[in-house]
């Protein structure tokens, strides 16, 4: 049985943050799941997956996040408890249905689980969602360890059946990626089937509907304040005159902050878990008992702004400060040091713990960037891209994924990304107003989620240029996930459909296609070739299983290959491919055979001839 | 009971979340507080893992610079690399094994000199224990078992609130059953190993 389907109330569980949330909608009685997978949030959405398989959960991977929202919210609008869950920038995708569901409400619990990622340890930008409770009125929980958020996600499915509204529950990484000692609960037994009842005029949106929506969503929005003034999700603990407002993991740095630095008797603290509404009446009470208040929140300003705004309209003029370039920074994730400095600032008090010791003197060490695996098929097909392209003055658009580490030398196959599916749509621009050859690269994953649009934009408005479908049969980047093009029988999953990328691209039009093996490089550097220099829309699709994922499915592995006698070591191969599973050694150049996977592109661009099968070169 | 916190840098593969979490079930045995952090996004791409335990009463569930009571890491440059989050009272054990960065091996960077690399952990902290952890698993039948050395040597070092006993039952639930006798004696070679560099 998975893990955190075990019922047995009181167990205490050493769990992953992620692991906690699912556990917290199991006791729930969720019975509807769906995401696009994006780390952080990845491994809660694979519990879920696991989950389903033998339980009554429903669970899919959907195409992307406005899909993935639009799914649950259908099951919560007939009376389903239901979770959509997603990294922060998947709630930009999801974000139109999501403002309008706000209007329309839920019948069942819904939870919309965003996860930020301050610091950028895995994302493109470190966006702070807390912007989206405020934007759409919808109420905001934060959790600020990992057994609070078990607790947290059973009071958000509560939460939105009370006030008939999706719930958001933000996380951020060090919660998802956070372990700590959780404590089972009981289950709820899962109610799986709901009831739609036709009612156009409060589920249809058009503008008479939505002008009375809007209204009520309003009247929602106080009925959460009223909540939020009363929940024990926002507390204040300690005393004395100097305030310290915090949220989400901040306020564990604050306790303990406060704790080394002597001040339990001094700082009264403000722990804001159900963040929206902000209670008013509750934040007003507490600043007007304070000399002096720091907020101590990664990312924007956002509780700083109203809390300001609260104390101007309750006519209180006490120094209240937050962000500032002596105070906290907008950037990154915080960590316990920074807060103790800062609060030890503000109040003029001293810091005593102990000093890190001194680095200066520490020799500038070599780097381990993240780098394509050994055996990566995006790396024979970039390769193949530079061959093919060679003397051409080219732009290359990419995308998320994997292949985005394509970017540095020497495949430098990436000039330009901002989000999934951004590929195809710049490349339109890129093409028009340069006059360079544009070759975009896009993830098949990606393509499903966000790529198609551009393309039959491209094909629709004519622009020249060349889409690389890196096929790889998995969503790698996040940890294999299925995406619409896998064969679930590969899982020994039955009930899915499979949507061939060659059949969709062409069905849009594309005018020139092709498929190709990246691992056979002579034959697909023409293909490209051919590609490239077509006028117009040409997409090639290059089909390799990524080497981690084979690897994990146990598919036939084929022999390593090792540098032989004839190598007159000019080291083309490592110069040109940089794969991981090559090394210097004594000034030759070595295959290591633990890591080469047997792919072979080396051994055909050698023009020695020099690399063979590790055997016979022995 | 006050935090005693720990570092533990390992490069992706090492093993570094099963020991982790052999620590974590350990803590939940003892029925001693618990939290741990990690960074492990890249790791199947060669980077590098970091995870931050902290045990005892303490809300924070990472480690800022100069916080740890002690770091171990699974290869040397890694450990040097994590040297800021130790102040002049921290503890190190590091594997003296190296494994080369990919940007050493096709010629960009230098590797640091091991024998440096050890005078300068020593130099700036309260003790260092190094040795060949990757040779040990080795002789212990398991080459993969440098993560179950190390922990041996940390908790010989005595710093954590935990007892031998503590972790070799955690290693039981939660290591491979096929591998639990190598790892056991990986184990207790870690420990003599750091009871020898006493």
């Amino acid at each position: 049985m998975h893990k955190l389907l075990t019922d047995e109330p009181g167990k205490k569980t050493f769990l992953l943050g992620n692991e906690a949330i699912a556990r917290g909608a199991v006791e729930a009685g969720i019975a509807f799941a769906s995401t696009y997978p994006g780390t952080p949030s990845s491994e809660l959405s694979l519990n879920f997956f696991q989950m389903s398989k033998e339980s009554d959960l429903y669970f899919e991977y959907s195409t992307n996040e406005k899909v993935a929202l639009e799914v649950s919210a259908a099951a919560a609008n007939c009376g389903v408890r239901s979770m959509a869950v997603m990294k922060h920038v998947g709630l930009n995708v999801a974000s139109d249905a999501l403002m309008t569901l706000a209007y329309v409400g839920v019948k069942g619990g819904m939870v919309v689980l965003t996860a930020d990622d301050p610091f950028m340890f895995s994302s493109q930008n470190e966006q702070d969602n807390r912007y989206y409770a405020k934007i759409s009125g919808l109420p905001m929980l934060e959790p600020s360890s990992v057994a609070e958020a078990k607790e947290m996600v059973g009071y958000a499915f509560e939460l939105s059946e009370q006030l008939a509204e999706p719930v958001l529950f933000r996380t951020t990484t060090r919660i998802n990626h956070s372990t700590g000692v959780v404590q089972f609960g009981k289950i709820r037994a899962p109610k799986t089937k709901g009831n739609f009842t036709k009612d156009p005029l409060n589920l249809v949106t058009v503008p008479a509907v939505s002008r009375k929506l809007h209204v009520k969503l309003l009247e929602h929005y106080d009925q959460a304040m009223a909540l939020a003034e009363k929940t024990p999700y926002n507390f204040i603990e300690g005393q004395g005159v100097w305030g310290i407002v915090c949220n989400g993991v901040s306020y564990g740095y604050v306790t303990d902050a406060v704790k080394e630095l002597n001040l339990t008797d001094r700082v009264r603290i403000l722990r804001l878990g159900f963040s929206h509404p902000i209670p008013e009446q509750m934040v007003k009470k507490f600043v007007g008992e304070c000399e002096k208040v720091l907020i101590v929140e990664e990312g924007e300003p956002y509780m700083e702004e109203s809390i300001k705004a609260l104390a101007q309209e309750a006519g209180l003029t006490l120094p209240i400060r937050g962000k500032g370039s002596d105070l906290f920074t907008r950037l990154y994730e915080y960590n316990p040091s920074q807060v103790r400095d800062v609060i030890s600032r503000y109040f003029g008090v001293e810091d005593r713990t102990p000093a890190p010791v001194d680095v200066s003197d520490v020799p500038e060490l070599p780097q381990r960037p993240p780098t394509l695996c050994a055996g990566c098929s995006h790396r024979a097909t970039f390769y193949e891209v530079r061959k093919a392209t060679e003397g051409m003055e080219t732009i290359f658009p990419t995308d998320i994924g994997c292949y985005t580490l394509g970017l540095l030398p020497p495949l430098s196959a990436a000039d330009f990304l901002i989000c999934m599916g951004s590929s195809v749509g710049t490349a339109a621009g890129f093409s028009k107003v340069t006059d360079k050859k544009v070759v975009a690269f896009i993830g098949d994953s990606t393509f499903f989620h966000s790529g198609i649009p551009g393309l039959v934009n491209a094909v629709f408005n004519n622009h020249n240029l060349t889409l690389i479908i890196l096929d790889n049969g998995t969503t790698a980047m996040t940890g294999h996930q299925p995406h619409p093009g896998v064969d679930m029988k590969q899982l020994d999953m039955d009930g899915y459909g499979q949507v061939s990328i060659e059949a969709v691209v062409r069905a849009v039009g594309v005018p020139h296609v092709t498929v190709i093996k990246p691992y056979k490089v002579q034959k697909s550097i023409e293909a490209i070739k051919e590609a490239v220099n077509f006028k117009g829309v040409s997409v090639v699709i290059s089909q390799e299983t990524c080497a981690l994922y084979a690897r994990a499915l146990k598919l036939p592995k084929k022999k390593p290959f090792a540098v032989g006698d004839k190598c007159k070591n000019h080291k083309d191969c490592i110069n040109s491919l940089a794969c991981p599973a090559f090394y210097i050694w004594e000034d030759r150049v070595k295959i290591d055979a633990t890591l080469c996977t047997g792919c072979a592109v080396c051994a055909q661009i050698c023009p020695e001839r020099a690399i063979v099968p590790a055997k016979l070169s022995s | 009971m006050e935090p005693t916190r720990l570092i533990i840098v390992a490069v992706g593969g090492q093993g570094n979340l099963l020991a982790s979490s052999v620590l974590g079930e350990a803590a939940l045995i003892a029925d001693i507080p618990v939290r741990m952090s990690e960074i492990h996004g890249m790791a199947q791409r060669g980077g590098v893992v970091e995870s931050a335990l902290v045990f005892g009463d303490a809300r924070s569930t990472i480690i800022s610079d100069g916080e740890a009571d002690i770091l171990v890491g699974f290869e040397p440059a890694e450990t040097l690399r994590a040297l800021s989050k130790c102040n002049k009272d921290s503890v190190v054990v590091t594997n003296t094994a190296p494994l080369m960065p990919f940007t050493v091996n096709i010629g960009q960077g230098r590797y640091p000199d091991l024998a440096e690399l050890q005078r300068l952990i020593r130099e700036k902290t309260a003790r260092l224990i190094a040795f060949n952890a990757t040779s040990l698993a080795k002789e212990a039948g398991n080459v993969l078992a440098v993560n179950m050395v190390l922990l041996g040597s940390l908790i010989q070092t005595g710093v954590l609130p935990l007892s031998t006993d503590h972790v070799k039952e955690a290693m039981k639930r939660k290591t491979k059953q096929a591998f639990l006798d190598s790892n056991l004696k990986a184990f207790q070679m870690g420990y003599d190993a750091a009871a020898q560099a006493a």
